[in-house]
């Protein structure tokens, strides 16, 4: 094992981050603020309770993960996408190391990223709303799961990507319309049934439905079967990328 | 001793049906300097690419200190540092860390000294907190040089390390190649410059359409180039040499028509004067008199045109 390459990747990567730590910083937190003024303040005002919770809190996972999906996604998919523009790919190619060596250093950098972002997001929420979180652990688990999960799928976005346009693409095509629709603003019961089906082959639900369990100990779907969609998720990405090293699709010619 | 590089039967066809090498057997000893020449698209780039990693060879195999390059990868590369012939560098970092991140990739421990040593060498130390993207593209190949080196490579690639570099980078470039070559470390150009291979290299291989057309060592190469060509053209045909005529390096055309002297342009005497003066003393008829050398630069042009044709 190659932990010298692995900590270079990585580091590279989060300097890369620390360099506009501001941007990074500001825009989750304004987003954030303004979804709580929008559903929390002008909606939540007429909603008042989903299944006991108040609204604004009901919100508040879903919030995190659609942020924390959408920044592990793309910055995964620009972290690897970028030395495929710009030529440095031959380094990666030509230097002692596996694909998972490889993969940890980019994807391990952009879930760190992520993870701060969704821990910000949670920070300024506690600014709006009051929050009890029941299961700290889980809550934990299930935010580093979904980092590294997403971070990996924009991993594979970004080998993919012929260019910037192709990836921005699946995020917003994609995972914006799943997170939208998988329960981040609504419990998957307030649905009409047939709808509440077709939801269930959204895999987003499971993980939106799991982490709010771990906030408010109630669930769309049994925890269980969360735990298990995003850990099939995670390997079924580890997979693929397995398979793009193994035949150097769009990386070695 | 067993080469350090050991090519055998190398091809790579591109998924488009372009066959970049066909067949290509190469073995490179041990800290020798060897260049590659050849015209764009011959393959050398994909030689390199191939031995490198870059690109995966379609047939045959590959050793770098005895280790096959696909199946025992980490310690073939963990041997080998290479300049691409394209700057690619990341813009937003330091000189500095992107020397570092090089040396990490190679799990090498910090070692900010040798590091030091390298940039100052490279007249990069006052840069080294430079970010990249404010250097000249001079500079920008100095850092892709350095980060060659960073890990302390027993085998160096340079292709077309002077392509487009001026006098003092090339100066200082050659200069630690020199002082490589002193540790031992084994050197594989490629170039378009004929003086530059002569000048430096130990052997120089002609690459053309994917073949490898002759590796010789330099100097015998240059004692074949140093050769010139005498040609006699006479009046009337003659037979057998007259004994007055007879030496070394002269010959007779097959139709009798000419004479060719093969001489050495380095060598003190020529024995242009003394052949001359005895042709006169034989009565021979001189009709013209023509003189021709090849030059590395003919060879080369006449292997890729005799491959051409």
């Amino acid at each position: 094992m190659n932990f010298g390459a692995v900590s270079a990747i990585y580091k590279a990567e989060m300097a890369r981050f620390f360099r506009t730590l501001l941007q990074s910083f500001i825009s989750p937190v304004i987003s954030t603020s303004l979804y709580f003024v929008v559903f929390g303040s002008a909606i939540g005002g007429r909603i008042q309770e989903v299944e006991g919770i108040p609204y604004a809190a009901f919100i508040v996972p879903g919030l995190v993960m659609l942020s924390v999906m959408t920044q592990a996604t793309s910055n995964a998919s620009f972290a690897i996408y970028f030395p495929k523009f710009i030529g440095t790919m031959y380094e990666y190619l030509s230097a002692p190391i596996s694909f998972f060596e490889v993969t940890l250093g980019f994807v391990g950098a952009a879930a760190t990223k992520a993870l701060f972002i969704g821990l910000v997001i949670l920070a300024t929420a506690t600014l709006f709303v009051d929050l009890t979180i029941l299961h700290p652990v889980s809550m934990l688990a299930f935010l580093i799961l979904t980092c590294v999960s997403f971070s990996l799928l924009g991993f594979i976005i970004g080998i993919w990507a012929k260019n910037f346009e192709q990836l921005q693409l699946i995020p917003l095509l994609v995972i914006t319309p799943l997170v939208f629709l998988g329960g981040s603003f609504y419990s998957i019961s307030m649905l009409p049934p047939a709808w509440q089906i077709v939801t269930r082959f959204n895999p987003v639900v499971y993980l939106i439905s799991g982490f709010r369990w771990s906030f408010f100990g109630q669930a769309d779907v049994p925890i269980g079967v969360s735990l298990l969609a995003i850990s099939g998720f995670t390997a079924l990405c580890l997979g693929i990328i397995w398979l793009i090293f193994r035949t150097g699709w769009r990386i070695r010619s | 001793m067993p080469p350090i590089v050991s090519v055998k039967d190398l091809t790579k066809t591109y998924p488009g049906g372009f066959t970049a090498l066909s067949g290509v057997s190469l073995d490179i000893e041990e800290g020798e300097i060897i260049a590659l020449l050849g015209p764009n698209g011959a393959g050398k780039t994909t030689l390199i690419s191939a031995i490198c990693g870059i690109t995966m060879p379609s047939g045959g195999t590959i050793e770098v200190g005895g280790h096959d390059v696909v199946r025992d990868y980490r310690r073939a590369r963990d041997l080998i540092g290479l300049v691409p012939q394209e700057i690619a560098l990341e813009p937003f970092s330091t000189v500095w860390n992107n020397v570092r991140f090089t040396r990490g990739l190679f799990d090498r421990p910090r070692d900010d000294a040798y590091l030091e040593g390298l940039l100052r060498d490279l007249s990069l130390w006052d840069k080294r907190d430079a970010k990249v993207m404010e250097l000249s593209g001079g500079m920008k190949r100095r850092v892709l040089i350095a980060k060659a080196l960073s890990h302390g490579p027993r085998v160096l690639f340079l292709d077309e390390p002077t392509a487009g570099v001026d006098v003092e980078l090339r100066k200082d470039m050659w200069r630690v190649v020199e002082r490589l070559r002193e540790e031992g470390v084994t050197i594989i150009l490629t170039t378009h410059y004929i003086e530059e291979a002569e000048a430096i290299a130990d052997r120089i291989g002609v690459i053309s359409r994917g073949r490898i057309m002759l590796v010789e060592r330099t100097e015998e190469l240059m004692r074949r180039l140093g050769k010139k060509e005498l040609r006699i053209e006479l009046s009337e045909p003659v037979g057998p040499l007259p004994d007055g005529l007879r030496r070394d390096g002269l010959e007779r055309a097959a139709d009798g028509q000419a004479l060719i002297y093969t001489y050495d342009t380095h060598a003190e005497r020529t024995g242009i004067t003394a052949l001359l003066a005895d042709l006169q003393a034989s009565g021979l008829q001189l009709a013209d008199l023509s003189t021709s050398n090849s030059s590395l630069e003919e060879i080369f042009v006449g292997l890729v045109k005799e491959d051409g044709q």
